[in-house]
Order: structure tokens, then C-alpha cells, then sequence
């Protein structure tokens, strides 16, 4: 009966929400669909980099460079030839990307699945060592894959990159993806696979005395977490159409990890819902920066002050509430209807 | 490539290397005694850098003052770190100490971008470390001759107070079974006080050492150095006091002969580095020298 | 691990079934209910005596890698405003928004100074690759946008409301080209060039082609990365090669850094760089070895010949005792021009104020005069500074 009625109430939210987009797509401003797909798009890095780091337990600092795989491959084969030859000008771009032009879901396809091939080859040295070790292998690997961007000028363009990359990315695309990734990354979780990964997470060592291939389950946490960062890249990449090496520094990597953390190692939910506080958030917090007037004063506005905020939001997240927002729980219809039964509780309680 | 081009690159080599090598052995101690990787390292540095300066620009101290000032202060601020962000994570799963180091990191950088401004600040560089020395082809600055031994001398006091003095002692206990030590009686809180303060000391001297080298501070200047220092430390064997020195050293000659051997490579360089590191952490993740607890 | 504490300490917090959790006090509820309603009555109140303003919005790099050149360029519009307040009778009202040198945060800053603050026109980037991000959204918005230091050819190619008020890499190359062969009399060129940075990048091709093209020889073309701190090697190979002169495209901390050690080096070619160079810093970091380092640039403090640029730095100087480089430059000079052209205009309509933007012609600004030629990029006569006697002076101008 639970069942049933729980697929009852996600299909109607997933109607919901497409019903939504529906209406944005047509009254929403343009700084409004902005940040929706902005939103979007963060929710499924971070839910995919949730499944490395928080459910497999595998700490990872590697995001950074699959999403510019992806951002790299999905812009090199949609962009047309002569929109190539405008960009670029100091080398020519190698054969034969500059002469193909594919369709976008094709291109968010294939760079899709060349991420995933990378992190595959990728994850055969990097699963050789653990904890402290493997955060410095994988931030290793973000790092050389940026400075190789930076540097293969035939390929990528070196630092100048690809400008012009056509927006294609609009909010059916975004969230869709993303409604696909939380489903797979959800039902992927509560497989058996899912059921091995957080056994290798809690204890390695016990897991695979259990009979669990730890390096066969890290691997699929890595390679799928990389397909879905891959794509997402792609997507990033037609949202803001232009790209550089130097949008994909250990900053976003950083990023992406306050916004897991935030939510809850190991929580897709969580990531999910620190992933659009994460945007609308940052964008609120503007206000800190820009001067506005009490009456008739003026406070000036501190540049700068949000990055300082969103730090120490990190640090204290780490020492007071390090569970997150969701722990390790996750989003469930039952639990919605507990909370609002609880509420209605104490309010009543409180009356008295 | 004629002998004394070489001789000059390997002089350049040696210079930047020490360098890295004075960073480094703060960064592996404090990893060595606390089993955290310290991402704040750099900035710390970066900090010690301001306090230095300000202390000449503000109060008009001679460097000779100025700079023992700084470091102290950069002591303490690592006191204040240690206190504030790693003590209350101290009893969690490491990957929570980790992620508060590098929230730290970036706090430090962002505070220190909101109150000293993103420009770039000349350091003063005092003359007895300007000069020129000539000889024959080769040219090298007196700094070139002092940051090796600094280097050196820093590393010798570390080695002194790690192995010959009680708080030592305790130190290297704690790196083995700190819930022990505890239960011996030994305050751990302040011998951990006391190895961030050592370690964010030595990260000042080499930050003002560094900007001796490159006169100039910015918020920011802490990372590049925080990073190769780190690649040092790995590369030595990260706990390793001596290793992460030699790991400087050699990490300085390979990055300036690579330039210099093949300049058309050179913006490779820092992928290199990190190529060099993940070798190391996969083939012999106990570094050259080896991971020798400090004991 | 068999203990769960979790579920122990769930337990204890959501307490006993019929006990409320949390008592809150009173009196301190009540307290923070008045002073918010004190505080929204006096922003509602200063909301409502602000009187009508025209808006314009800057998005620029405060914080980052290259928070440096956004504080400059800030610091330029302000006293820019502090000279000219108004236009078309009312003031004007600036908004700030800060780009984080990122090009996610590029595009969703201009997006929002469009639609949330309704600016009539947008001064930013300072970086070509940030400024590619937010050109489109305000070419499909049709509100003007005026970059102070975007140099790159592509950020205004194709696009009618996006201008710049700096030289495109193009012709900085070309002039320093023409420079370095004519006035230096060089024939062989050694190149330093910074990988990670498409103005440096830019500017080393175009000097190359040109220099090439001259007659002359690029003897050594050595790289670095940005951030890099050490030159030695890169200088090694440049001494064995005998230049006459060495390009070094890039910014003032850099060409500082490595001009310094070049001298100590004992390389005493001259070196010639280009409008990033010019700042304070340049000569306070590079001490006297930065003696006679030449670049090709916008304007000079001393031989400013208009009107706003005596105004400009003379209250550059009682401000911040200093002399302006050219970021602040430039960051006024495009505040500067929207405001002409918006006062041309006699509107604040975004198609009125391109048009007459696309028509400024001699402009007087404070980097010169200026007049927007083709794609909205700036046609205004090159300066060649260099520095004599810890200063920087006036060398020559190099007419388009």
C-alpha cells in the first residue's frame, strides 16, 4: 500500500515539476531560468559526486576535471567548423574535430562516455592507495588534467577556449538530465550495488571479508560518477557558451564539496537540496556585498565577503553539524508525512 | 649546454629547491605528529608574509625586528587555528579534519583578499640580501646563499626540538597512539598547540623567504608554494622532516632543468610535478627516503 | 560500532512524546521582532527617498585570481562618479556586482543587473574570457555593455551592444612590433610568454607575425605559467640566445618580477611589454631594475592632455597618493563613455544608447582621445612609457 502510494505522489511531483518548467520556460525571467539551470546542473554534479565520495566512502577531489572532459568533448563536436576557425586563431584545431559538427544530445553522449572511459582508465591507479592518499592522487589528476587543457592549443585552444558554443542547454535539458540522474543514482543506491558500496564505505577491510570487490564497486562509483559530471559539464558548457581552463580549477572541486558536505556525506537528497541553496544562496548573499541604504545611510558593500561567509559556513558546518543537513537519510514520502505529523504536534503542544 | 650555464641552473636550482624544502618541513611535521594535511599551510605563510609587512610599513621596524615579529605572529595565528577549526574535529573521521583544512584555506585567502585588497604589495627586500655575487659567468644573489641556510638551520632546530627535547618526545608518542598519550597524563591539547605554532613559524619563515625572493605579496601567494611544498613533503615521504627537505630540494632542480632543458615544455611544468607525485604515491607511496614515523 | 549513537541521541532530541522542544524566551523573541520591524521601516523608508536614478551596473573580477585589476577598475569608476555624477538630470546610481574572476558567476551577474537591478548600461569585464560569458546575455537583452580591458579580438566580433575603450591584442602587438624594429632598431627578439593567459598569448602572436613580417627574427620563445614566480631558466635560455630585445607581454607584477631578475641575471636587454604593465607596482617591486623597461600603453600621467584626465588624476592623487595605472584608467574611461553616450542619447533606451556609443568619435577621456571605430572597438593613439628615474615617462605616441 506504501509503495504504491509513494510512486503515486513522486510521479505526480515529477508531473509537478515539468509542469513548472512548462510555465517557466514561457513568464520566468531571464535571470530566473538562469539560475534554474543553474540549479540543475549543480544538483546532478553534486548528487554524482555524492556517490563517490559520500556513499562509497571513496574522498575524491578529481570532479573538477571530469566536468571539463565533458564541458570539452560535448563543445568541440556541437560547435560548427566556421565557429571553430573564429576561435581558433592562433592554432588550428586538429583533425578530425574540426570539421565534424554533431547534434547536442549526441555530443552530451559521447562526452558522457568518454569521461566515464577516463575516470575507468583513471581509476586503475587511483584505487591502488586510500584515504588521505587517494585525495591527493585524484587532486593530482584534476590538476594535470586543467594544465594539459591550458596547454594542447591545437586541441583545446589552450587558455583562449571556445567561445561562441551555442546555448542549447534550456531547462527541459537540464532538469531532465537531472531527473535522470537522481533516479539512476537512487536506484542505484538502493541496489545491491548500492547496499556493497556503503559496506565498503563503513569498513573496507570487513566488506570484502564479506565477499564484496571493493575495487570492482569503487570502480562503478567512479566511472558512473564520471559519466553523469561529463555530461553535466557538456550542458555547463551550452549554458554560459564560452569556456576556458579556468573555470575548471580546484575551485569548483571546492565548491562541490561544500555543497555535499553541507548536505550530508552520503545523502543524495541532501546533496540535492545544499546544491540549490548553494545557488540561490550565493546569489541572495550578494545583497552582503553591495551597499544599500538604511534610511539615509549608506553601508557600503565588501566585495568579497561572500566567499568569506561561504568558508566559514564550511567550518562551522564541519565542527557543529558535520552530519549535514540530511546525515545519511534520505528523502522519503513517509518521512515528509512524519515531519508534517510531528509539526502539527508540537504545535499543538505549544499552544497549550 | 655549456658547463657554467649549468652550473648557473643548478645554483637557481638549489635556491628554489631549499626553498620549497624550508616550506615542506613544516607541512610533513605537522602531518607526521597530527596525520592531517595541513591545505592551510600556504596560506599561513601568506599570512606571516602580511604580518611582516605590516609591521614595516606601520610601525617602521628595521627587518631584522620586523620579521621575528611576524613570525611569531604567525605562531600564534596557528595556535588560534589549531584551537578554533582542528581541535573540535580532532575525534571525527579524518576526512573531516581534511575538509575543514581546506575551508580554512579558503577562508584565510578570502579574509586576507577582504582586508589587505587583491593587489599585489612590494616586499621589501634589505640589501644585505640584495647583492650580487659574480663569479665568472655565473651570477647569484647573497638571498641565494642565505635561504640554504636558513633552510638548513631550520631544519636542524626542527630535528633538535623533535628528538631531543621532552615536548618532542611527546610529540612523536602522540604520532604513534594519541589516546594513550592522553591517558598518560600529557596535556595533548598543548603539545598540539605547540606543533602548529612550530609548524606555522617555520611556514612564515619560508613565506618571508620567499617573498625575499620574489618581492611581492598578495593574498594568494600561498597556494603555489602550500602545493609544491606538499608535492615536497610526499616526494620525501610525507612524516619524514628530512625527506621533505631533500623532496624540496629535488623538486626546485627538476622544475628549473625542465625549463631550462626544454622550454618549449614549460607550461607543462606543473603537471609534471603532480605526474611525479602521483607516481610516487602509487609506486612507492612511502617516498624516497621512506615514511618514517619520527622516532 | 555496535552502539548506535545516533539513533541514542535522535532519541534524546526529539524528546519525550507531549514535551515541546524548544522553550523560547519572551522577552528576547519580542525584542528581535521590534528591531525588525524598525529595520524594514527604515530601508522601506530610504527606499522611498532615493529619488529617481539611472543605473548602471559593473560586473567585475573582486575577488579571485585577478581580484586585483576589478579593485583597480572600481576604484577608477568611483572617483569617475565622484566627477561626474549625474546625467540627464538625475543621478546616477551604480551597482556592483562581483564576478569572482568566474565565468558562471559572469553570466549570472549580468543576467541580474539586467533584469533585477534594470541597469541602462554595463561596464565589465576585465578579463576576455569572462567578458565572452556575459556578452551574449546582454546582446540578447540590447542593453550596451562597455569592457574596460577585454582584449581579446573575439569578445566583440559579431556583437553590436559589446565595446571596449581598450586596444584590441591586434594592435598593441603590431605597434610594439613596429617599435621594437623601428625605434629600438632590433632585429632579434626573444619572446616570454604566459601560457595560461590569453592576453599574453595574444599579444606575443601579434607581435610575432608582426615582427616577422618586419624582416626581423624571433631568436627565443620561452614560456611560463601564471603564478610563476622564478624566471631563471626561461632567462638562461634568453641570455644564450642574444637578443636585442625581449617582448614580455603580460602584467605589471610579472614583468616586474622577471625584469628583476633578468638584471640580476645579468641580461641587460631592454625589455618591452604591453599595457598591463603600467601600475605603480611595476616600479615599487621592481625597484631600479626596472630601469628603462618600455611598453606600449594608453596614456601617461604626466603629458594627460584633456580635460577629464588632469581632473582624474589629480584627484587620483590627493586620494590614494599615487598616480593611477592604467586599470583605474580605463575603468573611468569606460564609465566615462557610456555616460557620453547616454547624455548624446537624450535617453536611456538601450538601442539609443549603442547607437550613439557606436557614433563616439574623439571622444576626450582620461587614457586620450578615443573614438569607437569598427566592432565597437576603441580607435585612440598608443603611448610608448618607460621608466627613467623610478617614473614612468613619455616616450612616443603611436598614431592609428
Amino acid at each position: 500500500m506504501d509503495k504504491v502510494r509513494d510512486r503515486i505522489l513522486s510521479g505526480f511531483s515529477v508531473a509537478g515539476l515539468f509542469v513548472f518548467l512548462y510555465w517557466a520556460q514561457g513568464n520566468a525571467t531571464e535571470y530566473q531560468v538562469r539560475l534554474l539551470n543553474n540549479c540543475a546542473i549543480f544538483i546532478t554534479l553534486a548528487v554524482s559526486y555524492n556517490l563517490i565520495n559520500g556513499i562509497c566512502g571513496q574522498f575524491s577531489l578529481e570532479p573538477n576535471a571530469f566536468v571539463a572532459i565533458g564541458a570539452y568533448t560535448s563543445a568541440l563536436l556541437t560547435m560548427t567548423p566556421a565557429e571553430k576557425q573564429l576561435s581558433f586563431i592562433i592554432e588550428p584545431l586538429v583533425w578530425p574535430l574540426n570539421v565534424i559538427s554533431f547534434p547536442f544530445w549526441l555530443s552530451l553522449l559521447v562526452a558522457g562516455t568518454v569521461t566515464a572511459f577516463l575516470a575507468l582508465l583513471m581509476g586503475f591507479p587511483v584505487f591502488r592507495v586510500r584515504g588521505d592518499y587517494l585525495a591527493i592522487v585524484t587532486l593530482g589528476f584534476g590538476e594535470v588534467v586543467r594544465v594539459v587543457a591550458n596547454n594542447l592549443q591545437s586541441v583545446t585552444n589552450g587558455p583562449l577556449g571556445l567561445k561562441g558554443i551555442a546555448p542549447y542547454t534550456n531547462l527541459w535539458w537540464s532538469f531532465g538530465f537531472m531527473t535522470l540522474t537522481l533516479f539512476f543514482v537512487h536506484r542505484l543506491t538502493g541496489s545491491s550495488f548500492g547496499r556493497a558500496m556503503k559496506a565498503i564505505r563503513e569498513d573496507e577491510v570487513a566488506a570484502e571479508a564479506m565477499g564484496v570487490r571493493s575495487f570492482r564497486h569503487k570502480m562503478m562509483a567512479f566511472t558512473v560518477s564520471g559519466f553523469f559530471e561529463g555530461v553535466a559539464g557538456g550542458m555547463l558548457a551550452h549554458l554560459i557558451t564560452t569556456i576556458s581552463p579556468v573555470l575548471f580549477t580546484f575551485f569548483l572541486t571546492f565548491n562541490l564539496l561544500i555543497i555535499i558536505v553541507v548536505g550530508g556525506l552520503g545523502s543524495t537528497t541532501g546533496s540535492a537540496i545544499a546544491a540549490v541553496l548553494f545557488v540561490l544562496g550565493g546569489e541572495a548573499l550578494r545583497a552582503v556585498e553591495e551597499p544599500f541604504s538604511v534610511g539615509p545611510l549608506q553601508v557600503p558593500g565588501i566585495p568579497g565577503m561572500r566567499m568569506v561567509i561561504f568558508s566559514l559556513i564550511l567550518i562551522v558546518v564541519m565542527i557543529f553539524a558535520r552530519k549535514g543537513v540530511m546525515g545519511r537519510e534520505e528523502f522519503s514520502w513517509q518521512g515528509l508525512i512524519n515531519l508534517i505529523r510531528g509539526v502539527q504536534e508540537s504545535g499543538v503542544q505549544g499552544v497549550k | 649546454m655549456t658547463f657554467s650555464i649549468f652550473l648557473q641552473q643548478l645554483i637557481n636550482g638549489v635556491s628554489l629547491g631549499s626553498l620549497y624544502g624550508l616550506i615542506a618541513i613544516g607541512y610533513t611535521m605537522v602531518y607526521g605528529i597530527l596525520r592531517l594535511i595541513n591545505f592551510a599551510h600556504g596560506d599561513v605563510l601568506m599570512m606571516g608574509c602580511y604580518f611582516a609587512f605590516y609591521a614595516i610599513l606601520i610601525f617602521s621596524l628595521p627587518w631584522w625586528v620586523s620579521f621575528p615579529i611576524g613570525i611569531f605572529l604567525t605562531a600564534l595565528l596557528g595556535i588560534a587555528i589549531d584551537r578554533g577549526a582542528y581541535l573540535p574535529v580532532r575525534k571525527a573521521p579524518r576526512i573531516s579534519a581534511l575538509i575543514t583544512a581546506i575551508g580554512v584555506s579558503f577562508f584565510l585567502e578570502n579574509l586576507g583578499l577582504v582586508l589587505f585588497g587583491g593587489r599585489p604589495k612590494p616586499f621589501h627586500r634589505p640589501p644585505v640580501f640584495g647583492k650580487v655575487l659574480e663569479w665568472g659567468d655565473i651570477r647569484f644573489l647573497t638571498l641565494s646563499l642565505w635561504i640554504p641556510s636558513i633552510a638548513f638551520f631550520s631544519l636542524l632546530l626542527l630535528l633538535w626540538v623533535v628528538y631531543r627535547t621532552r615536548t618532542g618526545r611527546a610529540m612523536r608518542a602522540i604520532s604513534r597512539d594519541m589516546e594513550t598519550v592522553r591517558l598518560m597524563g600529557v596535556d595533548v591539547n598543548r603539545i598540539t598547540s605547540i606543533t602548529f605554532a612550530l609548524g606555522s613559524a617555520l611556514a612564515a619563515a619560508g613565506g618571508i623567504m620567499w617573498a625575499l625572493k620574489f618581492p611581492q605579496i598578495d593574498p594568494y601567494m600561498g597556494i603555489i608554494p602550500g602545493l609544491k611544498a606538499f608535492v615536497a613533503a610526499v616526494l620525501g615521504g610525507i612524516g619524514n622532516v628530512l625527506g621533505a627537505a631533500l623532496g624540496g630540494l629535488l623538486l626546485g632542480l627538476v622544475e628549473i632543468l625542465l625549463v631550462a632543458l626544454m622550454p618549449s615544455l614549460a607550461g607543462y611544468k606543473d603537471a609534471f610535478a603532480f605526474l611525479i607525485l602521483i607516481g610516487i604515491l602509487l609506486f612507492k607511496p612511502t617516498g624516497i627516503i621512506g615514511e618514517k614515523l619520527p622516532d | 560500532m555496535t552502539y548506535d549513537g545516533e539513533a541514542d541521541l535522535r532519541v534524546r532530541q526529539k524528546g519525550l512524546p507531549g514535551e515541546p522542544l524548544k522553550k523560547e524566551g519572551r522577552p528576547m523573541r519580542n525584542v528581535f521582532a521590534g528591531m525588525g520591524v524598525v529595520f524594514s521601516l527604515l530601508i522601506l523608508a530610504g527606499w522611498c527617498l532615493a529619488a529617481e536614478r539611472v543605473k548602471i551596473g559593473a560586473y567585475l573580477p573582486m575577488t579571485g585570481a585577478v581580484a586585483a585589476y576589478g579593485q583597480d577598475a572600481r576604484t577608477g569608476i568611483q572617483i569617475a562618479m565622484e566627477m561626474e555624477p549625474a546625467v540627464l538630470g538625475k543621478k546616477v546610481g551604480f551597482v556592483l556586482t562581483d564576478t569572482k574572476s568566474d565565468k558562471i558567476e559572469s553570466a549570472n551577474a549580468v543576467s541580474r543587473l539586467i533584469e533585477k537591478e534594470k541597469v541602462v548600461g554595463i561596464i565589465g569585464e576585465m578579463i576576455s574570457g569572462d567578458t565572452m560569458a556575459g556578452a551574449p546575455i546582454a546582446e540578447k537583452a540590447r542593453i550596451p555593455m562597455v569592457s574596460p580591458t577585454a582584449t581579446n579580438v573575439l569578445v566583440t566580433q559579431g556583437k553590436k551592444y559589446i565595446f571596449r575603450v581598450c586596444f584590441v591584442d591586434d594592435v598593441q602587438g603590431e605597434g610594439a612590433a613596429k617599435y621594437a624594429f623601428h625605434t629600438l632598431k632590433a632585429r632579434r627578439a626573444a619572446l616570454i610568454v604566459d601560457k595560461a593567459q590569453d592576453y599574453c598569448v595574444g599579444l606575443a602572436k601579434f607581435f610575432k607575425d608582426n615582427f616577422t613580417r618586419l624582416g626581423g627574427q624571433i631568436v627565443a620563445e620561452t614560456f611560463c605559467v601564471t603564478e610563476d614566480k622564478d624566471f631563471s631558466a626561461q632567462l638562461s635560455t634568453i641570455k644564450l640566445a642574444n637578443p636585442d630585445v625581449i617582448y614580455a607581454p603580460n602584467y605589471y607584477s610579472p614583468v616586474a618580477l622577471f625584469t628583476r631578475q633578468a638584471r640580476e641575471l645579468g641580461v641587460k636587454t631592454p625589455v618591452l611589454s604591453g599595457d598591463g604593465a603600467q601600475a605603480e607596482e611595476l616600479i615599487q617591486i621592481g625597484g631600479k631594475e626596472v630601469e628603462g623597461v618600455a611598453f606600449t600603453g594608453h596614456f601617461h600621467p604626466q603629458a594627460a592632455s584633456t580635460r577629464l584626465a588632469k581632473d582624474f588624476i589629480s584627484r587620483f592623487h590627493k586620494k590614494y597618493k599615487a598616480d593611477p595605472n592604467a586599470f583605474n584608467a580605463l575603468g573611468a574611461d569606460a564609465y566615462f563613455v557610456l555616460l557620453d553616450a547616454i547624455a548624446r542619447a537624450k535617453s536611456t533606451e538601450g538601442e539609443r544608447i549603442r547607437a550613439a556609443l557606436a557614433k563616439t568619435k574623439n571622444f576626450e577621456a582620461v587614457s586620450g582621445k578615443l573614438s569607437i571605430g569598427e566592432n565597437g572597438n576603441a580607435v585612440k593613439p598608443m603611448v610608448i612609457n618607460a621608466v627613467k628615474n623610478g617614473k614612468f615617462i613619455y616616450l612616443a605616441t603611436v598614431n592609428p
